[in-house]
């Protein structure tokens, strides 16, 4: 038994069974009180049914669910203090922005007062004082994505679950909408459970991020844990851009391995994972590209350093995208490698065709056998 | 060119609708207004008058029957609708995606019968010597033959029955269109049951139920044959009034009025409806 006061959401091996799917698979989990928790994961990993188990609208087959040290597997979700955004906001569009925002204060029996003090007050806090008359097909949609959050937090609830809310809106709202989710969850002090399938969503904004895949939780970490020390594999190749080689190891020693990868190339990286591969296994290297420096070979021999590994290549295309342009560069092989790069502008800038020497640190080289 | 060919495949779509809608109603209307604003004072001589309007009012057999007429299509819409809803919503939201399409044809199967048919379906089924009058005296329930036609029960039933499918279809239809996220939002916020239904589902649902409402009550007041055969004698429909006066009477000045008079009471009635509920008719009919 936990001491309960200091986690807002516990799920005790919870498992979903559908049939003889698995949808959600022993998944143990706690969230400290006033966080923002990401559950990131591919479509079909399993977390939309998990959140609509913490909300109340499907009954685990097993395992436990408790809010703030309560168990709620069999309190009705009408009852439940977990509120939830809807991936399509589900605003009642009969209703104006008033009558929604009251609706859940109307179901508990407030009085009028309260309520139009509540909503009035909510309204303020999320700076849209003076849609309350509006019709809810007049609102834009990130004034919609307020007011469907307002409508939950008008409710004082112990948790807030947002189902891939930003998904329906345009790139450069997203973007606005990612900041201004984390402003208000700071606001309304409130533990936030942010279910996305978009990595920069979960990154951007959360304290503690959980990767889901096939059920399961595979890491749950800080977006920076998830993103530098991966624990598996599938975090290594989900979060962030990454080049992946795959070989086999050729060498072993004291957390380090020799890989000889299926293009002919030799790697040295470390070790991560659970398993220690040994001599003979197959293996997965992972580097991202910002590790990655480009450099045209301009005649002299690339160098064996010792901590560095170094390939070299043709520059086959530039990804220009302003700070976050990068070079697809093929080695002999024939595979194309992702590389970071600073594009100035002027002469010295890379260019297609250009010969080039790619070198990153053996220490960002992250090695996993499946 | 492209603009001549636009015009031209407009007034051939167009075409059919038009024909129909003056030959068969506008026509017929005016003709029908016309006749009954004559007053036959000779054989042969008419003069201009509101005479038989005037009878109308003046005989309280005419409009009580009106009344009963309009009252018992009321309760024969609500009726449809509270046994209506329930099914529009296990369609839309309950069944599967399979089910849903045999269900709806199920309902729509007894259409394929003629009124006719089923009215005389009904009346075996019910008369004295019926299938339900015979059960049950061999049952032992009762010991004489029961008559359970030609009261208003088996009229209310019997247009139910009739109805009920023109009831189902709009509600279906916009029940359909509702996000289910809408009604789990409405538990999630804090609503029981009740209070969905109440405060999410109806609300919704109002053009379908207002809709379904409209075609219902205006089958059901201007309906001849389920109240003829099922009521007898005793129906007392207002349609069996104006068949009276043109057919047995041969009175067709007050039959026209008659009519008249029952489209403007069902228009009245659905305009009362309508303002009731805050809808109109772009928002309901021409919506499902």
């Amino acid at each position: 038994m936990h001491s309960t006061a200091e986690y807002d959401l516990e799920c005790d091996q919870v498992s979903k069974h559908f049939g003889s799917v698995r949808a959600v698979d022993d998944v143990s989990f706690v969230i400290p009180k006033g966080s923002f928790f990401s559950i990131l994961g591919p479509s079909g990993c399993g977390k939309t049914t998990l959140m609509r188990m913490i909300a109340g609208f499907e009954q685990p087959s097993s395992g436990d669910i408790r809010i703030k040290g309560r168990s709620v597997i069999s309190t009705p979700p009408n009852r439940r203090n977990v509120k939830m955004v809807f991936q399509h906001l589900a605003l009642f569009p009969m209703m104006n922005v008033y009558e929604n925002i009251a609706y859940g204060l109307r179901c508990s029996g407030a009085s009028k007062d309260v309520i139009r003090a509540k909503v009035h007050d909510v309204l303020e806090r999320i700076s849209l004082p003076d849609v309350a008359n509006r019709e809810i097909t007049q609102l834009s949609g990130g004034q919609k994505q307020r007011i469907a959050i307002a409508r939950c937090m008008v409710l004082d609830p112990d948790v807030l679950l947002l189902d891939e809310p930003l998904g329906a809106l345009d790139l450069k709202l997203r973007e606005a909408m990612k900041i201004e989710l984390k402003l208000l969850q700071h606001q309304f002090d409130t533990t936030f459970v942010y279910i996305t399938h978009d990595q920069s969503e979960a990154l951007v904004m959360s304290d503690h991020v959980a990767i889901m895949n096939g059920g399961k939780f595979v890491q749950i970490g800080t977006p920076q844990e998830l993103y530098h020390k991966p624990a598996a594999a599938f975090v290594a190749g989900f979060v962030g851009h990454t080049n992946r080689w795959a070989g086999r190891v050729s060498r072993v020693e004291s957390g380090e391995v020799e890989v000889a990868t299926d293009g002919g190339l030799s790697l040295r990286g470390i070790v991560r994972g659970t398993v220690s591969p040994q001599v003979g296994d197959i293996v997965n290297a992972y580097v991202r590209p910002e590790f990655i420096t480009a450099q045209r070979s301009a005649g002299h021999n690339p160098q064996a350093d010792a901590g560095q590994n170094t390939i070299e290549g043709r520059v086959d295309s530039i990804l220009f995208n302003g700070a976050n342009s990068r070079v697809l560069v093929k080695n002999r092989a024939g595979e194309l490698i992702e590389a970071d790069v600073v594009l100035t502008g002027d002469e010295q800038d890379l260019k297609p065709k250009d010969e080039v020497i790619l070198s990153w640190p053996v220490a960002q080289t992250l090695s996993f056998k499946d | 060119m492209q603009k001549d060919i636009k015009r031209l495949s407009f007034l051939l779509l167009f075409a059919p609708f038009a024909l129909w809608i003056t030959l068969l109603i506008i026509l017929p209307h005016l003709g029908m207004l016309h006749i009954s604003l004559r007053e036959k004072v000779a054989p042969r001589v008419y003069e201009f008058g509101f005479g038989n309007y005037l009878n109308f009012f003046n005989e309280p057999i005419y409009w009580n029957t009106l009344l009963r007429t309009g009252s018992m299509s009321l309760l024969v819409t609500l009726l449809a609708l509270i046994l209506g809803f329930p099914i529009a919503y296990y369609i839309a939201k309950i069944a599967g995606r399979r089910a849903r399409g045999a269900l709806f044809l199920m309902c729509l199967i007894p259409l394929w019968v003629s009124d006719l048919i089923r009215a005389f379906g009904w009346i075996l089924l019910m008369r004295e010597t019926g299938v339900i009058s015979n059960t049950l005296q061999w049952a032992g329930v009762i010991n004489a033959p029961i008559e359970f036609l030609y009261n208003d029960a088996t009229v209310i039933m019997g247009l139910v029955y009739t109805t009920i499918l023109f009831m189902i279809v709009p509600l279906v239809s916009t029940l359909d269109g509702m996000d289910d996220a809408m009604i789990e939002a409405g538990y999630n916020l804090g609503g029981n049951g009740p209070t969905v239904l109440r405060r999410i589902i109806i609300p919704y649902a109002m053009p379908g139920i207002v809709s379904g409402c409209i075609v219902v009550f205006m089958l059901t007041a201007g309906s001849y044959l389920t109240p003829i055969l099922l009521g007898g004698k005793n129906s007392s429909w207002f349609t069996e009034q104006i068949y009276d006066q043109f057919i047995t009477r041969y009175n067709w000045e007050a039959g026209a009025a008659f009519g008249f008079v029952l489209l403007a009471f069902t228009s009245l009635v659905i305009w009362g409806g309508l303002k009731l509920t805050g809808q109109t008719l772009n928002t309901t009919v021409a919506r499902s």
